[in-house]
């Protein structure tokens, strides 16, 4: 199938003003008609289904949590990215466009990361409305800070909970709509698959997750919000219920997964501490402002180390390695995620690695604390340092801290055109689900950015293209095509119970999470994702022979919800080794040993890849086929990145 | 260490519930409570039974989600969320009592998972800035004292957990719906509707059968965002002002 | 519904209620202890006699009595109607409660406190206000004037050691009741204020203190003076 990304003709300024011109309208009383669809209710979700209600559709809200406000937007901690320019220094919209275009290493497309650059002027005011307390100088005007190695301080923020109060935000936005009736919420419940008649998107299939029922729903339309698959690795910093299982049901409906090997691996998380670990906690980013990343020089101190035979402040200066200082000397320890993680890879592959794992490095704030004082450093990072004790029972004004890199976010996704929508017909795909903005490398902020930009200033515009085109044709959930689709799911859920077999589903995700890890994760060689391809089939043929799942259908049942979504993230786990054996170049997050400057860089192949692989399903068992889209560079000059 | 859990199981709303005992051995000071609950239930999952439901999403202690009541007090002995807790907080050998939240307008769905609704209706019925998407003035148009901005902060810093509502002796949620309407009440773009929304909100909070608030201040103290009393003071006099302010009989 | 039902209807407004009566009783505490010290004053009881002629018989001072009497019962009504809703609020209780890590014992015993105080009332009303209404009281002569001989009353009672007890045994009970409810009055009437409460909390604290023990100094020091 030919991709039509439909991007507006005329000059990149102006793209957007004219698509909204463009654009069909729906008559504010037809409004009432049109059923639409959100499944997800983060940042994207919450923020679309109320601005559509808003403009008076009926909406139906899905959500696996048990309240619209837990989705994980809210773990957010930095802050969002507007070019707002309030500083005056510097900053305008072309500027915001050409750093995320640049940070996401020339894998995105221009029109859509201008139009995000556009519009995030619009979100801070929205929330500002809203009730976001934002963080304020005393002159009673918004306060920002620089973040992720920006050059302008352009990052708007709420202390270390930004995402939590943008979200909180949207969750009253949405809130409010529930009171005025027009938005109907379905907590706890899962979407199960996506149901089409005609080739366009009419509805989905759900189960509710206490009584365990198998519903259907049918609208004239369906927004997928429903995040981001970092969770295929097991350990990631998303939160425990995290899932690919709508858009990968999405995909397998026929809408393309766009770009799956590229994940964002972040810098600054708490390393591993044992088999018994669950996720991994961030800490932000704004660390590396003071902390001074390093590693012993030899491996005999690094063992020393781990065996506790020695202290980190036994280690003279002459013996530490601050080997992001040392290598790029103007940028040192602010250098982008994707270089700091490799970094720190490299070094715990050469065998000085800190913890008892030998996966870690120190992030020192001995120097900051010499020059600043402690109150300074407490002032500026002390919710920080508390969590890091919490969690670690170390304390880091006398010791230290331990970082390693962990899987944070994928820019990766549903295929999208300019209007958000997927290549089938009325479904489409928002935040961080689908792949459009970021590229091959995510800047810090901008994940906010682009889900409210998606929900609030987007959706509700392109979404009334689609309606105004086709009139409203209520289907009944009685249809054959919702019918035979609830029957395939009962039929999987029956499938997964009566398997009974020896190992559970923990058992299966952790193993998955490894091979992801080992040959997928922060650098990857063909042999290593060969190998891993094997290794997958293997699990997941295991997995369906093997797999224990406790309990009945008819209940809340922890374990057969996991079972899903490590089914299908077994699935995805392929599609990414696949993508990533294909993409024959280093990009941003996805970082493949063979391509590489003689410096260790990213080499990009801007010749071969400057194209997003929409990967098509093609069947259980069969190759899935790959479809391109050409990226057009019209406004910017590809370069290497360079940070040195 | 070693442990031994008391759990409070109960297959469904209607059924009648009771504790069941867990032994469990091998346990690093290092996990969190729920990695220990974790390794609890693929313990049982492996024996073929079912494991303990409980909820929990984000792990690092901003969602909300995860609850339990850990030997008495809501979260556990430390004043932050379950997730959050880790096994150093507790000792080889220690018997470990873990329960729902409990109240009324808190139904348990199945052994310690309870249905927080009531707080999404209460957020209904008023806990937002009814201005729509577009049209909103630039977001330095009015600026706010940095001292209210950092209060409404405090305030809106509430992850909705409900730890305050298992702490009370009334099953009170006072600190919830004060936190809300404080955070509104305290910024110009919520000072708008600040009568009606105390009105608005107190009625659907008696409505879902939450208790009175007797200012013990257990809520505060067990809160693990630390939301000050001061909030329920401030929708007090909210309510009282609009009682006898708002024009309509 | 009118807006005053509506109001006085939720549970805000039943604890406004609690909080306005509270405020008035802690008040009538103030009046009603200062005019029991002349007890202690060494005058064989006159200044009392003449303090407690004029507590009968001030029209004003009817008036306010009768609304202490009133104020006294709707504090224990609405308390009993709160109470009640709270236990509904926790159909099920916790098996195992720390509930002193997070608050103070009085702020958690009101209920009980407060019907201990009740209790004590009810025997306080019968030894003296109902006697002295009611009974057959003594007569004394002030400078021409004929008055009710209270004082002998009063003093025939705190002869009874059992009697003195079970005074200041109840005064140490108010003082556990106001420990928390005078501060509890404020917060509940939304005065909170960083600048003032932490003041209201000492004076509440001071108030629990110094008050109920002047109250229970006055049976003491009778019972001492009598034997």
């Amino acid at each position: 199938m030919k991709l039509d990304s439909k991007i507006p003709n005329g000059p990149l300024a102006e793209k957007w003003t004219n698509h909204k011109f463009n654009v069909k309208l729906v008559n504010p009383a037809n409004k009432r008609k049109y059923n639409i669809i959100v499944v997800g209710t983060g940042l994207a979700g919450a923020s679309a289904a109320a601005s559509l209600a808003e403009l008076g559709y009926n909406v139906q809200a899905f959500c696996f949590q048990d309240s619209p406000r837990r989705a994980h937007s809210i773990a957010a901690q930095g802050g969002i990215n507007a070019a707002k320019n309030y500083q005056n220094d510097g900053d305008s919209v072309f500027r915001l466009f050409y750093d995320t275009i640049k940070g996401g290493d020339y894998r995105s497309r221009e029109a859509n990361v201008y139009r995000l650059a556009q519009v995030s002027v619009n979100i801070i005011d929205q929330c500002v409305a809203q009730g976001v307390p934002f963080a304020r100088e005393y002159g009673g005007l918004l306060a920002n800070r620089s973040f992720g190695g920006a050059q302008v301080s352009r990052t708007f923020y709420a202390r270390g909970q930004t995402g939590q109060q943008l979200l909180l935000g949207a969750y009253s936005a949405l809130s409010r709509q529930v009171a005025n009736g027009k938005v109907k919420l379905y907590p706890r419940t899962e979407m199960m698959d996506v149901v089409t008649i005609d080739g366009k998107a009419k509805g989905i299939v759900t189960r509710n997750l206490i009584t365990g029922a198998v519903e259907s729903h049918s609208g004239d339309a369906v927004l997928l919000c429903t995040g981001g698959y970092g969770n295929v690795f097991f350990l990631s910093t998303n939160a425990m219920g995290s899932n690919v299982t709508a858009a990968w049901r999405a995909h397998k409906k026929g809408a393309y997964f766009s770009n799956p090997c590229y994940t964002q691996i972040h810098p600054t998380c708490i390393p591993v501490s044992g088999d018994h670990q669950s996720k991994l906690t961030l800490m932000s980013e704004s660390l590396r402002n003071d902390g001074r990343v390093w590693v012993p020089k030899t491996v005999e101190m690094a063992e020393k180390l781990r065996k506790k035979e020695i202290a980190p402040k036994d280690i003279k200066d002459e013996d530490r390695d601050y080997y992001l200082e040392t290598k790029y000397p103007s940028f040192g320890n602010l250098v982008p995620r994707d270089v700091a993680s490799r970094n720190a890879k490299y070094v715990c592959d050469d065998g000085r690695g800190v913890n008892e794992t030998g996966e870690a490095v120190f992030l020192d704030f001995r120097d900051a604390i010499l020059r600043d004082g402690e109150d300074a450093v407490r002032g500026k990072y002390g919710n920080l340092f508390d969590m890091y004790e919490k969690i670690t029972g170390e304390n880091p004004y006398k010791t230290p801290m331990k970082i390693y890199p962990a899987v944070h976010y994928t820019m990766g996704g549903l295929w999208v055109d300019y209007n958000l929508m997927t290549n089938v017909s009325g479904l489409y795909a928002l935040g961080e689900a689908n792949f459009s903005d970021h590229g091959a490398n995510r800047l810090g902020a901008s994940a906010l950015m682009q889900g409210l930009a998606d929900g609030y200033f987007v959706i509700p515009y392109t979404i009334g293209d689609y309606l105004a085109k086709h009139p409203n044709e209520k289907i009944s959930v009685d249809h054959p095509e919702f019918k035979k689709c609830e029957e395939e799911v009962k039929a999987k859920i029956q499938n997964l119970l009566s398997i009974n077999g020896s190992k559970t589903v923990d058992h299966f995700h952790k193993k998955l999470g490894k091979i992801m890890w080992n040959y997928c994760g922060m650098a990857r060689n063909a042999a290593g994702l060969t190998k891993a391809k094997e290794m997958i089939k293997e699990l997941k043929k295991e997995f369906w022979a093997d797999v224990k799942v406790l309990g009945t259908g008819e209940e809340l049942n922890l374990s057969l919800e996991k079972a899903h979504r490590v089914a299908d993230f077994l699935e995805l786990g392929e599609l990414m080794v696949v993508d990533a054996l294909h993409r024959e170049e280093s990009c941003g997050g996805h970082f493949r040993e063979e391509h590489q400057t003689p410096e260790g860089e990213a080499l990009r192949d801007d010749e071969k890849f400057a194209y997003v692989a929409a990967w098509e399903y093609a069947g259980d068992g069969k190759e899935e086929i790959l479809n391109k889209e050409d990226l057009v560079f019209e406004n910017v000059k590809l370069t290497q990145r360079s940070y040195k | 260490m070693n442990l031994t859990l008391k759990v409070w199981r109960q297959q469904n709303p209607s059924d009648k519930g009771g504790f069941k005992e867990y032994k469990l051995s091998g346990i690093s000071a290092d996990m969190s409570f729920l990695e220990m609950l974790d390794v609890l239930n693929e313990d049982l999952s492996e024996k073929g039974e079912d494991p303990v439901h409980f909820d929990h999403d984000c792990r690092e202690g901003i969602c909300g989600m995860c609850s339990l009541y850990i030997n008495g007090q809501p979260h556990g002995p430390t004043q932050t969320t379950t997730c959050q807790l880790h096994m150093r907080s507790f000792k080889d050998g220690d018997t470990i009592t873990i329960e729902p939240w409990r109240a009324n307008a808190f139904p348990i769905v199945k052994d310690l998972v309870v249905d927080r609704g009531s707080f999404d209706r209460i957020i209904q019925s008023g806990g937002y800035v009814s201005v729509n998407t577009g049209g909103v003035p630039d977001a330095n148009e009015i600026p706010i004292p940095k001292i209210i901005a950092d209060e409404a902060f405090d305030s809106a810093t509430c992850i909705g957990c409900g730890a305050c509502v298992a702490a009370c002796k009334n099953a009170s949620a006072m600190l919830f719906v004060s936190a809300k309407v404080s955070q509104l009440a305290l910024l110009p773009q919520g000072k708008v509707e600040k009568r009606e929304r105390a009105e608005k909100m107190v009625a659907q909070m008696d409505e879902e059968g939450f208790g009175a608030c007797t200012n013990t201040g257990a809520c505060s103290a067990e809160c693990p965002k630390e939301i000050d009393l001061s909030n329920i003071a401030r929708m007090n006099r909210e309510y009282f002002a609009a009682s006898l302010s708002t024009e309509k009989s | 519904m009118s807006w005053v039902s509506k109001t006085l209807n939720s549970t805000l407004g039943k604890k406004l209620l609690m909080a306005l009566t509270g405020l008035f009783l802690i008040l009538f505490l103030v009046v009603h202890l200062a005019g029991n010290l002349q007890l202690i004053f060494p005058d064989e009881g006159k200044s009392f006699n003449i303090y407690a002629e004029t507590m009968a018989t001030n029209p004003l001072i009817r008036v306010v009595s009768i609304l202490n009497f009133g104020f006294i019962l709707l504090h224990a009504v609405y308390a009993v109607i709160l109470t009640r809703h709270n236990k509904k609020s926790r159909p099920i209780g916790y098996a195992v409660s720390k509930a002193s890590e997070n608050s103070t014992w009085s702020s958690r015993s009101m209920g009980i406190l407060g019907t201990l105080i009740f209790i004590f009332l009810l025997v306080h009303l019968r030894g003296f206000w109902y006697e002295l209404k009611f009974g057959e009281v003594p007569m004394v002569t002030y400078d021409g004037v004929s008055y009710k001989d209270s004082f002998a009353i009063v003093s025939a009672a705190y002869q009874n050691i059992l009697y003195v007890i079970f005074y200041v045994v109840s005064m140490g009970v108010l003082a556990f009741h106001l420990s928390h409810g005078f501060a509890s009055a404020f917060q509940t009437l939304g005065i909170n204020h960083t600048k003032y409460t932490p003041f209201i909390k000492k004076l509440g604290l001071a108030f629990a203190i110094i008050v109920p023990a002047l109250f229970a100094l006055i049976p003491i020091v009778m019972f001492i003076q009598g034997s």
